[in-house]
C-alpha cells in the first residue's frame, strides 16, 4: 500500500501550512514531487493517495500530473538522464551526447536499460544554456558534457547503486 | 567597467550566508524602507527609478505596483517569478544560486510596499537544488528578525515561501503561474481581470521577475534619482545578460545599458569574442522569443548607427530590422551554424510547451515544427516557406496569451532575414544534409539609404 513515512507526513503538514486556510490544493505540485521522490513514479494509487491527503478529487490530481513534464506516469530507471536538446545546447553538440548515451547504454530515447538502472529522455531548455551541453540527473544538473564526462557519470551511478544495495 | 549593482558581490567567499551578506552591507534597504519610509514612498522611489520589468516585457515596475487594487480586508500577494524557462536565459538562476539574500532582501522591501504578508517564490521545478539555497536564506532571515512577525519592531509581518513548479515553460506567464500556484494545470487566464485585481485565490496580486525584485534593493539604497543616472533614456539601471552559444566566455554578465552590442560580444570583459576564431553569423539577443538578427543588422541599425545593449536600440527598426531586449538571454551563432536547424529546435520547444487551450497556438506550433523538420531534412518545397509564413501570421495576435506570439516571431524573423538559407535547403536537398549554408552574406556591410 502507498503511504508516506511519518517524517514525510510531517513535511506534508509543513507544506500545506504555507497556504491560507482552505487553499490546501496549492500544495499539490510540491506533494507530487515528494511522492515521486519516495516512490520513483506516480501510479494511479499514489495519485489517489495524494488526493486523499489534500481532500480533493482524484481527477484534480490526474489533471495536474499529466500536464507537467517532470512527473513520471510510468516506472523509470533508478537514474534518469534528461538531456537538453534546445537551440543553445544543440549548437554545442547535444545531438552527439544523446547519440553517445544511446550507444553506450544500448537504449533509445524514452527507454530504460533492462537492469532497470538507466532511463534516457530528451528535455527542452533547462536554464543551463551557458554550460551546454547538459543534462538533468535527479536533483542536479550535469553540465559541460563530453563523452568522457558521460562515461564518468554512468560509472558514478553504478557505484552509487552498488553502495546502496 | 560599468557600474554593477546586483552581482558585483556574488563572488565573495561565503556571500550565500546571512552573516557575510550582512557584513557586506546587506539588508540595509529593509532597515531604510521599513523604518523611514511609508509603503507608498517605496513605490514612488521605484517609479522614479524608471525600473522596467526584467522578465521579458519591460513594463515599468512602479506603475505596475500602483495598479494593485487595495480593497479593505482582502489580503494582497506578491509573487516572485523564478520560472526562468526561456531558452537562452539563465540569469535568475545565477542570482539565486550565488547571492540568494539579495532576492530575499528585495522581496521583503517589495512586500512591504505592496502590503503582502505572504509572499511566494514560484521557481521552475528543475531548479531543485536552488530551492534548498533559498529556503536556507529565508530561515536565516527569519532568525535575524528580517522576516516573520513584527519585522525590526516596525509592526510589519511577512513570510516568504518557495513553491516548486512541475516543468512547464508556460507557467512563466503570470496568469498560468497563478493557476499553477493554486495547484492546477498551467493554463493562462483570459484578461481582464488582471492579476492586480484578481490574482492568486482571487486576491490582488503582483507578479515580478527575480531580477526586477532584486533591483529594488539598490534603488532603495541609492534612491530612484541616482539609479536613473545609470543607463540611458528609458533603459535605466543595470541589466543581467546570460550569454551562450558560440562564444569564448559564456556566462552571466551585469551591464549598464550604455555599451554596444559589438563590445559585449568581443570585449574580454564580457563574451570574449567568437569561439575558435570563427565569424559571427547571427544572434538572438533577448531569449528565444525575440527576433533573430544577422550579424550586420545586429551590430548596426538599419540607419547605420551602432547598436547598443539597451531596450530602445535593440528594438530600433521594429521587427523589420530590429529585435528586443526580452529576458536578456543572448544566444550567439557562429558561421558554421544552421539557422534552419536552430529555428527548428525552437519551434519544437514551443510545440512542446503550448498549453493547448487555443487552436492557433496548439495546431500552429505543431505545423511549424513539422514543416521546418521537412525543410531541414532535405524534403522541403519552396511553397513550404510561404506556408510557414502564413501559419505564423495566423498565430500572432490570435491567442489567449503571448506564447503564441513568442512561437511565431522566431520563425518569422528567421524567414525574414535568412530566406536565402531556407531556399538553399530546398534547392540543395542532398547537400544540405552534409554541410551548412555558412556565413553567406549575413555579415556584409549594410547599404544605408540616405533617407533612412
Ligand atoms: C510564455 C511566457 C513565459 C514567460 N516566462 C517568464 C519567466 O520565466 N520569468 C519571468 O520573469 N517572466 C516570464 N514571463 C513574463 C511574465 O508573464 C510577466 O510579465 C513577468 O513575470 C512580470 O515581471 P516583470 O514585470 O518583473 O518582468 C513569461 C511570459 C510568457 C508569455
Ligand atoms: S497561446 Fe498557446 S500557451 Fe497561450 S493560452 Fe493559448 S494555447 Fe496556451
Ligand atoms: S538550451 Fe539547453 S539548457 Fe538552455
Amino acid at each position: 500500500m502507498v503511504k508516506f513515512s511519518d517524517e514525510k507526513l510531517s513535511k506534508v503538514a509543513t507544506i500545506i501550512a504555507r497556504y491560507p486556510e482552505g487553499k490546501q490544493k496549492s500544495a499539490l505540485i510540491p506533494l507530487l514531487h515528494l511522492a515521486q521522490e519516495e516512490f520513483g513514479w506516480l501510479s494511479a494509487e499514489t495519485m489517489d493517495y495524494v488526493a486523499g491527503l489534500l481532500q480533493i478529487e482524484p481527477i484534480e490530481v490526474y489533471e495536474v500530473a499529466t500536464f507537467y513534464t517532470m512527473f513520471n506516469l510510468k516506472p523509470v530507471g533508478k537514474f534518469v538522464f534528461e538531456v537538453c536538446q534546445t537551440g543553445p545546447c544543440m549548437i554545442n553538440g547535444s545531438d552527439d551526447i544523446v547519440a553517445y548515451i544511446k550507444e553506450t547504454l544500448g537504449i533509445e530515447v524514452g527507454q530504460t536499460t533492462s537492469d532497470g538502472m538507466f532511463t534516457l529522455k530528451v528535455a527542452e531548455c533547462l536554464g543551463a544554456c551557458g554550460y551546454a551541453p547538459m543534462m538533468q540527473l535527479g536533483k542536479h544538473f550535469k553540465e559541460h558534457l563530453t563523452k568522457e564526462r558521460v562515461d564518468q557519470i554512468i560509472a558514478e551511478c553504478r557505484s552509487n547503486a552498488a553502495a546502496n544495495n | 567597467m560599468g557600474r554593477k549593482l546586483l552581482i558585483e558581490k556574488a563572488h565573495i567567499e561565503g556571500i550565500r550566508s546571512f552573516d557575510v551578506y550582512r557584513r557586506e552591507g546587506g539588508y540595509r534597504s529593509v532597515e531604510k524602507a521599513l523604518k523611514t519610509m511609508s509603503p507608498d514612498d517605496v513605490t514612488e522611489e521605484v517609479k522614479k527609478s524608471g525600473l522596467r520589468g526584467r522578465g521579458g516585457a519591460g513594463f515599468p515596475t512602479g506603475m505596475k505596483w500602483s495598479f494593485l487594487a487595495k480593497p479593505e480586508g482582502v489580503p494582497r500577494y506578491l509573487v516572485c517569478n523564478a520560472d526562468e524557462s526561456e531558452p537562452g536565459t539563465f540569469k535568475d538562476r545565477f542570482l539565486m544560486e550565488k547571492i540568494p539574500h539579495l532576492l530575499i532582501e528585495g522581496l521583503i522591501v517589495s512586500s512591504y510596499a505592496l502590503g503582502s504578508n505572504r509572499t511566494y517564490i514560484y521557481i521552475r521545478g528543475e531548479y531543485a537544488w536552488i530551492v534548498d539555497i533559498l529556503e536556507e536564506a529565508i530561515a536565516e532571515a527569519n532568525q535575524n528578525g528580517f522576516l516573520g512577525k513584527n519585522i525590526l519592531g516596525t509592526g510589519f509581518d511577512c513570510q516568504i515561501y518557495v513553491q516548486r513548479g512541475g516543468g512547464a515553460y508556460i507557467c512563466g506567464e503570470e496568469t498560468a503561474l497563478i493557476e499553477s500556484l493554486e495547484g492546477k494545470r498551467g493554463n493562462p487566464r483570459i484578461k481582464p481581470p488582471f492579476p492586480a485585481v484578481k490574482g492568486v485565490w482571487g486576491c490582488p496580486t503582483v507578479v515580478n521577475n527575480v531580477e526586477t525584485l532584486a533591483a529594488v534593493v539598490p534603488i532603495i539604497n541609492m534612491g530612484g534619482e541616482e539609479y536613473i543616472k545609470i543607463g540611458v533614456g528609458r533603459s535605466t539601471g543595470t541589466k543581467l545578460i546570460s550569454a551562450c552559444g558560440n562564444i569564448n566566455k559564456p556566462g552571466v554578465y551585469e551591464i549598464d545599458m550604455t555599451i554596444s552590442v559589438e563590445e559585449f560580444i568581443y570585449s574580454d570583459e564580457y563574451c570574449g569574442g567568437i569561439k575558435n576564431g570563427k565569424r559571427l553569423k547571427a544572434c538572438i539577443p533577448g531569449g528565444s522569443s525575440v527576433p533573430i538578427l544577422p550579424a550586420n543588422l545586429l551590430l548596426k541599425t538599419a540607419k547605420g548607427e551602432t547598436r547598443m545593449m539597451n531596450y530602445e536600440s535593440l528594438s530600433d527598426g521594429g521587427f523589420a530590422t530590429g529585435t528586443m531586449m526580452g529576458s536578456g538571454g543572448f544566444i550567439v551563432l557562429d558561421e558554421d551554424q544552421c539557422v534552419v536547424k536552430h529555428t527548428l529546435t525552437l519551434a519544437r520547444f514551443y510545440r512542446h510547451e503550448s498549453c493547448g487551450q487555443c487552436s492557433p497556438c496548439r495546431e500552429g506550433t505543431g505545423w511549424m515544427e513539422k514543416i521546418l523538420q521537412k525543410i531541414e531534412s532535405g524534403r522541403g518545397e519552396m511553397s513550404d516557406i510561404d506556408l510557414l509564413w502564413d501559419i505564423q501570421r495566423k498565430i500572432e495576435g490570435n491567442t489567449i496569451c503571448p506564447l503564441g506570439d513568442a512561437a511565431a516571431w522566431p520563425v518569422a524573423a528567421a524567414i525574414r532575414h535568412f530566406r536565402d538559407e531556407f531556399e538553399w535547403h530546398i534547392t540543395n536537398r542532398e547537400e544540405c544534409l552534409t554541410r551548412n549554408f555558412g556565413l553567406a552574406h549575413y555579415a556584409d556591410p549594410l547599404e544605408v539609404s540616405p533617407t533612412a
